[in-house]
């Protein structure tokens, strides 16, 4: 980036504004393309527990899956959702999960510790957007892979459910688990960012692995009530891997649609806003 | 004696610290348990008046969850195996092996002390729950089951422990145990019957989890309180528990003896 001043050039301030912006995801891309070569370089370091983590989240993947085939020996439908349809919304689930894992996961935990130990003063030192830097510091991997063996088990129920999605269809499921991801990210960093407050928050990893619980499950096995408007409209983890379960189901309404990308939007403006508040809370911690 | 009801106060004032993490637990907690009761709710709408899932009618099952999440908060280990497998690789055992304290004993006081401080956190809204749902809390059928229950609650708590020990003594030969906790916690999980009442699974593999330590874990004091385990195979039970914590005693033992022959004591 060059720091000379800009040259003054009052005739096109609307061309002017477009390459500054461009210069300025070209810097952020730049910055973050670094980011993921120390994250690459520090997972090569513990090849060992970079694949046992695989193996855990395999393990706990299984898991879910045993659990859903028990229950289907004793009922044949949770609501609208047969045996096949609900193996197909675990693993959206968990595809939407790893994915937010490799990205922000491991960010918003550290988030924290980030605070406990003073080491924001140095981030926010940084000549980069603070939330962007805090965010997406680190990639875990990881996820990556087990999204893999997710989208492996979306297929195979596919399979089972004798789907044939268009590619339309197809696209606009990445969009909307897209768009899940983003929510997931959002509640999240708002509950990390708790840790301004409290300092000890490792409570936060804990309480929104509770909430990726809900997440998996078939939105109309709960009868309209306090839980189901809660985990709809204020924490709206029900949304997030239903409504691409059901696309790919040809079950989607569109007025569940529109309501995800509400929420989403929702999301992003107070998370945004509890940042901000937050930070404001900051006091250094270090000397 | 002293020295270690010592450590149980020190215990309890250190967790006491995190007594705000205890509540955020507990109230998380509950988002899941409501979750999974009203997904059973809906499978036992579907079955009309009566229905039965094997042998669990709704209160059962109902009383199932919450009782399981009345044992876990009574006897789960906290953060006890990772703070051990710090030890280790911090070198803070050092001290112990001068000391005349014996580290299994000192952290079994420190994971009761914890325990203890956990459940007067988590006991009030438990209690609410459990009134809330008092419709579908069964009562156990005689005091006898209740004495019964507490016996096998304080055998798994043994069993826990003993376990979770034996696994942090991996610190001794690898960097990271986290990943072979969590593995472990994910069989614990849905083989000691957190997840359903293991009745639901086919008899063949019931059965076969038997014959592992993970039903000892929690399913068998929750059977024995609904009286889905009675007469001779509650005896058969308690008595395979019991052997069960032995042996997980002694597996502790063995890997602390084995450990401490390569223990490096790094960080002086």
């Amino acid at each position: 980036m060059s720091l000379k001043p800009e040259v003054q050039n009052p005739k096109s301030s609307d061309a002017r504004r477009t390459t500054s912006l461009i210069a300025r995801l070209r810097r952020y891309a730049i910055i973050y393309v670094a980011l993921w070569k120390n994250s690459v370089t520090r997972e090569t370091m513990f090849k060992g527990n970079f694949l046992l983590w695989i193996v855990v989240e395999l393990a706990w993947f299984g898991l879910q899956l045993g659990f859903i085939s028990a229950l289907y020996l004793h009922t044949d439908q949770i609501g609208t959702w047969t045996k096949w349809q609900v193996v197909l919304l675990v693993g959206v689930s968990h595809f939407i999960q790893q994915i937010f894992q490799a990205f922000f996961l491991i960010n918003c935990a550290n988030l924290s510790e980030l605070v406990r130990n003073g080491k924001m003063d140095f981030l926010m030192m940084l000549p980069v957007n603070t939330r962007f830097v805090v965010s997406l510091r680190q990639v875990d991997l990881g996820g990556f892979v087990n999204a893999g063996s997710a989208m492996a088990v979306i297929i195979y129920a596919g399979r089972e459910l004798h789907l044939s999605p268009t590619w339309p269809m197809a696209l606009g499921f990445l969009a909307l688990c897209f768009i899940g991801i983003c929510i997931h990210y959002c509640l999240m960093f708002s509950l990390a960012s708790v840790s301004f407050w409290t300092v000890k928050a490792q409570g936060i990893v804990y309480g929104y692995y509770n909430l990726f619980n809900i997440a998996r499950m078939p939105d109309d096995a709960f009868p309209r009530g306090v839980f189901k408007t809660v985990f709809t409209f204020a924490l709206p983890v029900l949304l997030v891997s239903n409504v691409p379960a059901r696309l790919l189901t040809d079950r989607l309404t569109s007025s569940s649609c529109f309501l995800l990308v509400g929420m989403a939007i929702a999301c992003a403006f107070f998370s945004e806003w509890v940042w901000r508040m937050s930070l404001k809370r900051y006091t250094s911690a270090s000397s | 004696m002293r020295k270690y009801w010592h450590v149980i106060g020190i215990g309890v004032q250190n967790n006491l610290t995190y007594r705000f993490n205890f509540l955020a637990r507990t109230l998380f907690g509950f988002i899941p348990l409501t979750a999974i009761l009203l997904l059973w709710r809906n499978i036992y709408e579907g079955k009309g008046d009566g229905g039965l899932v094997v042998t669990f009618t709704l209160a059962q099952m109902t009383s199932y969850y919450l009782l399981v999440t009345l044992v876990d908060a009574l006897t789960a280990v906290n953060e006890d195996d990772w703070q051990i497998a710090a030890d280790i690789k911090d070198g803070n055992i050092s001290q112990f092996l001068l000391k005349p304290v014996d580290y299994l004993w000192f952290r079994f006081c420190l994971y009761l002390a914890g325990r203890g401080t956990y459940l007067t956190v988590a006991f009030i809204p438990l209690l609410l729950v459990v009134f809330y749902l008092r419709d579908y809390f069964v009562l156990p059928a005689d005091a006898a089951t209740f004495g019964l229950f507490a016996m096998s609650v304080l055998m798994t708590a043994m069993l826990q422990f003993f376990i979770s020990y034996t696994m942090a003594m991996l610190a001794f030969w690898v960097m990271e145990v986290s990943t072979f906790i969590f593995i472990l916690y994910a069989f614990e999980y849905i083989a000691s019957g957190h997840m359903f009442p293991l009745d639901i699974l086919p008899p063949v593999v019931k059965e076969a989890l038997f014959f592992t330590p993970f039903p000892y874990q929690l399913y068998v004091p929750v059977g024995i309180y609904l009286g889905k385990i009675t007469g001779a195979a509650l005896i058969k039970s308690l008595i395979v528990q019991a052997g069960w914590v032995i042996a997980a005693y002694f597996m502790a033992r063995f890997a602390w003896y084995r450990g401490i022959k390569k223990y490096a004591a790094a960080g002086g």
